[in-house]
């Protein structure tokens, strides 16, 4: 469904190349050596724990902080010496930024409107972000929300090239995320390359093309999150409730299965490849099984990144 | 250019929305202008000394206080706004910094300029006293002096870790240096250290270029204080440019 990778026809443009990036802060070293290139039109999101280096590695990028070695390249431009070329091309939302406590939404619109050669439509903006409304009210009057689509259309004024976005919905309530997730893939039909740090794995499932696992300031993995499940965990497992109690010895014979939980008339199938839920679904028609509850538990990012590094995302 | 000009009115329509910072700028330092001219002239036709008190230490008083409480309301607001990451979002704009830093010296010197304009005309209708004075050259003594103490108001803007201790650290750093700068007892009575101390304060030469200009002297003899603020102001920048924090 989503990939602008799908096409074979024609390279895509690379809009960001990254070698051996390294920053550290005294003689904390927060990115090692990271690698990475992004392609026009995709949304690529570094995932990885707070701390593994993922606002470093953006902001480097983005021109904001200086590299201590590597080199980056942005839309052919060097972040560090064509900053000023290149912050009218891109949009970023930082984490955790404030703006003045008592700025009005209009009035930041307006200020970043003025310092770009080129930008968009403010009204229009603000109608597309569904903060019309709040024109008029203070920047600490808004919710989380409201205070990160602020940001967004911030980042989005000058109808920037590349979008920067770091940790964009972190704090928000699901529903406001949503909405969040909505705009951002709004984002990239529009044409735009998006950049984004998560350190949410659904997150990253949701939205992005490609990600790059990043932990301890290294890149551990890379590539599109269906692929990566699929790659390092295959375990499949299905989870149904019958009619007919002591199935397990022969759901045990299913090929590729592993192990099997019984619970009185209720089963819980773990095996390895995709032939195992197809095996337990022919088995359910072949012994003529009532089946009341019947749900497949496919591995997610989160998995992926807790075998490959050995602790879950929030330890 | 137009950057300045814009982030300048948007910070100065924001400082208004904060009633308390306003009245602590513009309505406190008049009040107190008032109150204390009244209060020094309450028993009737005033005697010489109480007349020198209120021509020349009371407006003095005053005007170092705005001109001090402008710095400390600067390394409020810096503080605050690095704290809350309002600099770093600022500074990822085409902004460049120093247009991100003068546009809060710009408001800072014109709520300097209201407060001292609110005095002058509070005075003509309430002061006991009337003062003679020459506008052109105590305003350029204040501009000046006030421009010097913002530029130390940047250095400790650098250097206070919280915004919470922003106000109390400037603060025991800015008002001592009052204590010994000749303001209250003339240097040439006090103890040699605590004289030598204050000389090479800069809020002395604030002090004294004030107090010259206030009472008419010439700018060529007050040339030592005018050299001594410049120099505070480009040392202070010096150091601000190297240890200035953003976030």
């Amino acid at each position: 469904m989503k990939g602008p990778l799908q096409s074979p026809t024609m390279p895509i443009p690379r809009v960001i190349e990254v070698s051996h990036l390294r920053k550290a802060y005294g003689s904390t070293v927060a990115v090692e050596d990271v690698s990475f290139e992004v392609f026009e039109g995709e949304i690529f999101g570094l995932i990885g724990p707070n701390g593994a280096g993922k606002t470093t590695t953006m902001e480097c990028v983005a021109g904001i902080r200086n590299a201590d070695s590597g080199t980056t390249s942005i839309l052919g431009l060097n972040p560090r010496q064509d900053i000023y070329a290149l912050q009218s091309r891109i949009g970023v939302q930082l984490q955790q930024a404030q703006l003045q406590k008592r700025i009005r939404v209009w009035e930041a619109v307006d200020l970043w409107s003025s310092l770009y050669p080129r930008t968009v439509d403010a009204r229009v903006l603000l109608e597309q972000l569904g903060l019309s409304e709040k024109r008029n009210a203070s920047f600490m009057s808004l919710s989380g929300g409201q205070k990160q689509r602020l940001f967004v259309a911030l980042a989005l004024i000058n109808d920037p090239e590349v979008v920067f976005l770091d940790e964009l919905t972190t704090g928000l309530d699901p529903q406001a995320r949503r909405a969040i997730w909505d705009l951002v893939n709004g984002i990239r039909d529009r044409g735009k390359t998006v950049f984004l740090t998560t350190h949410l794995m659904e997150e990253a499932e949701r939205l992005c093309d490609r990600v790059a696992i990043v932990e301890h300031g290294r890149l551990i993995e890379l590539g599109r999150p269906a692929d990566l499940v699929r790659k390092h965990c295959p375990e499949r497992g299905v989870v149904f409730s019958s009619d007919r109690k002591e199935l397990a010895p022969e759901l045990e014979r299913i090929p590729g299965v592993e192990s099997v939980r019984a619970d009185g008339a209720s089963y819980v199938v773990r095996g390895l490849g995709d032939g195992v839920v197809t095996g337990v679904i022919r088995f359910i028609a072949e012994q003529r099984l009532n089946v009341s509850d019947f749900r497949t538990v496919m591995p997610t990012l989160e998995d992926v990144f807790l075998k490959l590094t050995g602790h879950g995302i929030r330890d | 250019m137009r950057g300045l000009l814009k982030l300048t009115w948007l910070e100065t329509k924001i400082f208004m929305r904060e009633p308390l910072g306003f009245i602590a700028t513009v309505v406190l330092p008049v009040a107190l202008f008032v109150f204390l001219g009244r209060s020094f002239a309450s028993n009737g036709e005033p005697s010489a000394r109480t007349r020198q008190l209120l021509g020349e230490f009371v407006p003095i008083l005053v005007t170092l206080f705005v001109s001090i409480n402008a710095a400390l309301s600067l390394v409020a607001v810096i503080s605050v706004y690095r704290e809350g990451g309002i600099l770093r979002r600022l500074r990822a704009t085409p902004l460049r910094p120093p247009v991100i830093l003068g546009a809060h010296v710009l408001v800072k010197l014109l709520f300097t300029a209201m407060s001292l304009g609110a005095m002058a005309l509070a005075g003509r209708r309430f002061y006991p006293v009337a003062v003679h004075f020459d506008p052109v050259s105590y305003s350029l003594a204040v501009l000046l002096s006030t421009l010097a103490i913002l530029s130390m108001g940047f250095v400790i803007a650098s250097v206070v870790p919280t915004a919470r201790f922003a106000q109390p650290i400037g603060s025991a750093i800015l008002y001592p240096m009052v204590g010994v700068s000749g303001l209250f007892v003339p240097l040439a009575s006090m103890p040699k250290p605590w004289a030598m101390l204050g000389g090479v304060l800069p809020i002395t030469h604030a002090v004294a270029l004030i107090r010259g200009a206030w009472a008419g002297a010439g700018w060529l003899e007050q040339w030592p204080h005018v050299g001594a603020l410049v120099a505070t102001i480009a040392i202070c920048l010096a150091i601000s440019d190297r240890v200035f924090r953003w976030e």
